[in-house]
């Protein structure tokens, strides 16, 4: 092999080793570790001045009691499936809320569609961490939708939305629309409006050609969107901190706890590994979703 | 002498008791100022292979898209079968159309692609089934009924497109450059194929297209088209031979135009003089023309013999030079260069071998043509 093409090909392995697989090694070593009150705060700690006999008794202390120790724990469960199901919802709520913006986007002239996607794309202009502070603004009992609501008569009382599941909805259905809109978006475009002229002349209505041709065409699309939302939507860490309760539960948090009120470095590790396992299922099938997709050269 | 057998002649545009299946009344189509379609009154009868040739944005493909349902015309009425196609959206009209892109739907198989219309109506399983095979059958795909459109090739995909737009049985198959895409040999075949699909299936075919010589191929009447108006409507052969205007007669195939002022000879004939010194045109005319007009004398190259010395019996004799060769295999073209400059075309048959040809460039030749070879055009 020549060097130029060995350079090439071993550039993104060098960057996933560097970046990605020596990080997940430590982490995954410190998962197997034991707790212990010292700089760093988990034991052992490879000593190589000891030699062979060092190594021995680094491996020997390696363990999996961190991991039974989640399983055993029902707060690690509870908070695994609590996030799941939030980052479930949330990605359907973010389908059902994108799939309308991007066709809207897709049907408007040519001449509208740069600035459409600007303004799909202009949230990212500003602090992700300030946009969600706005949502304080918003949510909470003085905010400015109970205030509106009240001021229009809708409401008495003003509805408690700031520190409730719905609150963390509403952050993450708003941080990651951009994510699902836009794949959408591009497979609704690349769309032949004549396919469409095809399913009505061959008889169907207006909503059939929708549901037999223009939805399964854009179902790449769909399915994309939905992973760019679900992945980081379940590891979500600061929305729930910033807009969740009390009673909200998700792994983002709990790792952080675990990190960074207890100090439990060892068990923080294990938590990470685990969610990493999560993903890795819908990330593999995100990747053959792809792989399909270039394939039939859709 | 007996007189052969009078075939039947399939010509329901020459009877007057046959009701038109299509009938465009006063169609005006327009996009906001640009007027699309203009005025057009037309009738297409049934099992007709209709076909509207002209150059790209003459309406030809508007006029196509309104009877399919996807346009609506800003004035007049177009009829199916007697019945205003106005109110009816295109998912309820009995035409089909077969699209310039195919738009085969890619997520669907042959298979499945063919009964998606069959799908969209009430017909039992069982019949669309059969119905589909039978398609498969007539369009020579029944091994490629399981594969996806991105599987099978240009031809293949033609095919496809032109089974699934027939599935239906329309009363109307609307056809919008159905060869466009194809090689010129494949395109060829297809013709046949497409005339053969016709005849089979006695369904109407309207057929859109910019290639002249396919829509003389495959049509029993043409209509020229150009700036959404209709030039000319009628056979093949009648457009080729007694074109009625410069622009037909330019647009389907080739064609010397010498400008000419015409006078009325005693024998009914008419004399046209082209270019001073020289001998006028001897040409016949339909239509009466009045003394001193001035028309466009249209006369194909094939119809224009030539030769080395001077013919004696033909009624009209043009002397010139030789100025360049086409050499076509099948056929030469020669441009004779005449009187003041003017180019003419003389295309011979080769029916020698090259070798022994006896006309070469410079060479004085001598044009000449019978005075019914031409024909007399005023606009």
């Amino acid at each position: 092999m020549n060097p130029r093409r060995f350079f090439l090909i071993a550039t993104p392995y060098l960057w996933l080793l560097l970046f990605f697989l020596i990080p997940f090694g430590i982490v995954l070593k410190i998962s197997l570790s034991d707790t212990a009150i010292s700089i760093p705060p988990y034991t052992p700690v490879l000593d190589l001045a000891e030699g062979w006999a060092g190594v021995k008794a680094f491996f020997s202390e390696l363990d999996f009691e961190n991991f039974s120790f989640l399983a055993s724990d029902p707060l690690y469960i509870t908070a695994y499936v609590s996030s799941l199901k939030i980052a479930v919802i949330s990605t359907v709520i973010t389908l059902f809320v994108g799939y309308p913006i991007a066709y809207g986007m897709a049907q408007a002239p040519d001449e509208w569609r740069p600035t459409l996607m600007m303004l799909v794309i202009l949230p990212f202009w500003t602090s992700f961490l300030i946009r969600i502070y706005a949502w304080i603004g918003i949510l909470s009992n003085e905010g400015f939708l109970n205030q509106f609501l009240i001021w229009t008569g809708i409401i008495g009382e003003p509805l408690t939305i700031l520190n409730t599941n719905t609150a963390v909805y509403i952050g993450i259905v708003y941080a990651y629309l951009p994510f699902m809109i836009l794949p959408i978006y591009s497979a609704l475009e690349k769309l032949d409006v004549s396919l469409i002229e095809a399913a009505e002349d061959l008889g169907c209505s207006k909503l059939q050609a929708f549901w037999l041709v223009t939805f399964p065409l854009s179902r790449p699309g769909v399915i994309a969107g939905c992973f760019l939302v679900f992945i980081p939507a379940i590891g979500e860490f600061v929305i729930p901190s910033l807009l969740g309760g009390t009673q909200t539960l998700m792994i983002g948090k709990t790792l952080y706890d675990e990190f960074f009120a207890n100090r439990d470095w060892p068990v923080a590790s294990a938590v990470a590994v685990v969610l990493l396992l999560i993903l890795i299922i819908p990330i593999v099938l995100f990747q053959r979703n792809e792989q399909k997709q270039r394939e039939a050269g859709l | 002498m007996a007189q052969p057998a009078q075939r039947p002649v399939f010509a329901p545009w020459n009877d007057p008791n046959e009701k038109p299946l299509i009938q465009f009344q006063n169609v005006t189509k327009k996009f906001g100022e640009f007027v699309a379609v203009d005025n057009i009154t037309l009738d297409i009868f049934r099992r007709e292979f209709f076909a509207l040739l002209g150059p790209s944005g003459c309406g030809k493909t508007t006029l196509m898209r309104m009877l399919a349902g996807f346009e609506t015309p800003t004035e007049g009425k177009i009829l199916l079968d007697g019945v205003d196609l106005a109110p009816i959206p295109p998912n309820k009209r009995e035409t089909n159309m077969m699209f310039q892109s195919y738009a085969l739907f890619p997520h669907l198989t042959v298979w499945d692609n063919i009964a998606f219309g069959l799908r969209r109506s009430d017909m039992p399983k069982d019949r669309i089934s059969a119905r589909v095979e039978e398609m498969l059958r007539l369009t020579r795909l029944e091994k490629f009924a399981k594969r996806k459109p991105h599987q099978i090739s240009g031809g293949q995909r033609q095919r496809v497109a032109l089974a699934r737009s027939l599935a239906k049985a329309p009363k109307l198959l609307l056809l919008d450059e159905p060869l466009g895409a194809l090689d010129k040999k494949l395109r060829q075949d297809t013709q046949f194929e497409l005339m053969d699909i016709q005849e089979k299936t006695g369904t109407t075919f309207l057929i859109v297209t910019h290639d002249q010589e396919e829509a003389m191929t495959v049509a029993s009447r043409v209509a020229v088209m150009d700036h959404g108006r209709m030039i000319q409507v009628d056979t093949p052969d009648r457009i080729y031979e007694n074109p009625n205007s410069v622009y037909v007669a330019d647009f389907i195939g080739d064609v010397n135009i010498v400008e000419a002022r015409a006078t009325r000879r005693a024998d009914d004939k008419y004399a046209l003089a082209w270019a001073e010194g020289q001998p006028e045109i001897a040409a016949t005319s339909t239509e009466k023309i009045d003394q001193g007009t001035k028309v466009s004398f249209a006369i194909r190259p094939e119809k224009v013999a030539i030769a080395t010395a001077r013919p004696a019996d033909r009624a009209n004799v043009i002397e010139g030079k030789v100025s360049d060769i086409a050499y076509l295999g099948n056929i030469s073209t020669y441009k004779v260069e005449v009187a003041g400059g003017r180019m003419i075309k003389a295309q011979v048959t080769n029916e020698r071998r090259l070798a022994r040809r006896d006309i070469t460039w410079d060479d004085k030749v001598f044009l000449s043509f019978t005075d019914t070879a031409g024909v007399i055009l005023l606009r």
